[in-house]
């Protein structure tokens, strides 16, 4: 399994760790919902197919990625910072704005 | 009286072997069943098997999607254990151990369950003390568990590399003598036969697609094989709970599907005759009666539903194996595979009615769900049975996770690749 990090390029598995389910909606930190709490901690889509999860490159450049991996085939469609664009273009295109 | 024997395999062969009865029949599904089972692995023929045995109902149906045994049942590497720390768990899989150790005679069926022992090496002085104190978990509970030194570990098994110019050395051990191991095709074929012979219908090729409903009570399913109604449906279906449970519109669960890989190398003369695990890493062997290591280690570590895992956790267990074994680094792999495991919030099991009515559930078995098959379908059974729990499966109940009544062994969090 390779996953394209967009810093470094196409890489093995072996260097990035995975984080989980990037489905999961985290609640507001001050948040007394437990039952939003308890959704975030145990309950899990798992479906058969394109998966939404947060991987990191911790073997290589150490960002984080949300990653759609077809879960029956292992195929990867796409690869994403997780907050947003990082990259030196997409900065230098914010930077720009006035 | 047995009815597979030497002079009865002697007879068939000169006789072309034209003459063997099929274990179970081949029926088409009725149009309505008082309980329908989804799943014809291990957990689901048992259930079926304990239904029509202990709770006399036989008008059951248990419907497998592929053939059966094709899933985890015939995948695992076949250890039996109950060697558990906290006490819902050691006395659920003691109550198994109890089961596997009558079950060939209850089945009349060669099990092969063989118990040759289980044994989990320390390589610190800390761990050491952990196992100490799950020993004395298990023993308080009533389950046979004893302390071994180094010297006791190399007579028990000559080839593991017990010196201090080992990688990690070993410190000592935990060993349950009543482990052991069973054939696990076997453990499927006996319960399939059980249950047929009691009336139950096996329904192979024969795939659910969706679920008859009343409002919220489930009253059947929709199959490749056309609608079957039922009083009660059982769902037990391992690593598909995710995609059968969305079927029946629950959208979420605490499970995450994982595949596992296993290996078996080419046949050895008697090599390892108990079952040892590595204590610093994750892998565990034994030696099958056909001559094979039979061996794994973890879980490959992200959501899969794919039945085959990838390269690096196979160089992490053949690393872990040479670890213990460096005899080992010439014998070849003959064949390595992968089962999909559901893995749950904390690494325990579900047993319970729900959650909808008319519907019962069976899942979370992580990648320990052979050791617990026949625990596994008592405890459905009679929870299908009577409407409510055994005290066996009382703890384990879907609703645990948000009522904060988790049963962890590991303390691993709700992390499920890491149990």
């Amino acid at each position: 399994m390779l996953i394209t990090c967009p810093y470094c390029g196409p890489r093995d598995v072996i260097e990035f760790t995975y984080q989980g389910d990037g489905n999961r909606e985290r609640p507001d930190p001050a948040s007394q919902n437990f039952e939003a709490w308890n959704a975030y901690v145990y309950d899990r889509l798992n479906p058969a197919g394109d998966h939404n999860e947060i991987w990191q490159h911790s073997g290589g450049c150490r960002v984080h990625l949300r990653v759609v991996r077809n879960t029956l085939t292992h195929e990867i469609s796409n690869v994403a910072f997780v907050r947003g664009d990082h990259s030196s273009a997409a900065r230098r295109k914010a930077e720009d704005k006035p | 009286m047995a009815e597979y024997s030497a002079l009865s395999l002697l007879a068939n062969a000169l006789k072309g072997n034209k003459d063997w009865k099929p274990a179970w029949r081949k029926p088409d599904p009725k149009a309505s069943y008082d309980v329908v089972i989804i799943g014809g692995g291990g957990h689901g023929l048992a259930t079926a098997y304990y239904l029509a045995k202990d709770h006399g109902i036989t008008n059951v149906a248990v419907l497998e999607k592929g053939w059966l045994g094709s899933g985890n049942v015939g995948r695992n590497t076949t250890a039996v254990r109950s060697n558990y720390l906290l006490p819902a768990n050691t006395r659920f899989y003691e109550h198994s151990m109890k089961l596997w150790e009558n079950l060939s005679h209850e089945l009349n069926y060669n099990v092969m369950f063989s118990q040759r022992g289980c044994l989990n090496l320390a390589h610190t002085p800390a761990q050491f003390d952990d196992y100490a104190r799950r020993g004395n978990a298990m023993r308080h509970l009533g389950v046979d568990a004893e302390l071994m030194t180094p010297v006791e570990i190399k007579r028990l098994i000559p080839a593991l590399d017990i010196s201090n110019d080992a990688r990690f050395p070993v410190v000592g051990g935990l060993m349950q003598r009543r482990a052991g191991t069973a054939r696990h095709d076997a453990v499927a074929w006996g319960y399939a036969r059980g249950a047929d012979r009691r009336g139950v219908d096996i329904i192979e090729n024969c795939e659910v697609t969706g679920f008859l409903r009343d409002g919220d009570r489930v009253t059947g399913v929709t199959t490749s094989r056309g609608d079957i109604r039922a009083k009660k449906v059982a769902v037990a279906v391992a690593g598909s709970t995710g995609r059968v449970m969305q079927l029946a519109g629950i959208e979420t669960m605490p499970i995450e599907s994982h595949v596992l890989q296993a290996f078996v190398t080419e046949s050895l003369k008697p090599f390892i005759d108990t079952v040892v695990t590595f204590g610093m890493g994750h892998f565990y062997m034994s030696q099958s009666d056909k001559g094979g290591l039979v061996y794994g280690g973890d879980i490959d570590g992200y959501n899969s539903y794919a039945q085959r895992g990838n390269l690096p956790i196979v160089d992490e267990v053949m690393s872990e194996m040479l670890a213990l074994f460096p005899g080992l680094a010439r014998v070849r792999m003959l064949r390595s595979w992968g089962g999909v495991c559901d893995m749950s919030m904390d690494g325990s099991p579900i047993i319970t009615m729900g959650p909808l009515p008319g519907m019962y559930l069976n899942c979370g078995w992580c990648y320990g769900g052979f050791k617990a098959t026949p625990a596994s379908g008592w405890c459905f059974a009679w929870t299908i049975a009577k409407d409510q729990p055994h005290d066996f499966n009382a703890p384990f109940t879907l609703d645990r996770f948000h009522r904060g009544l988790v049963i962890d062994d590991k303390g691993q969090g709700a992390n499920p690749r890491l149990h």
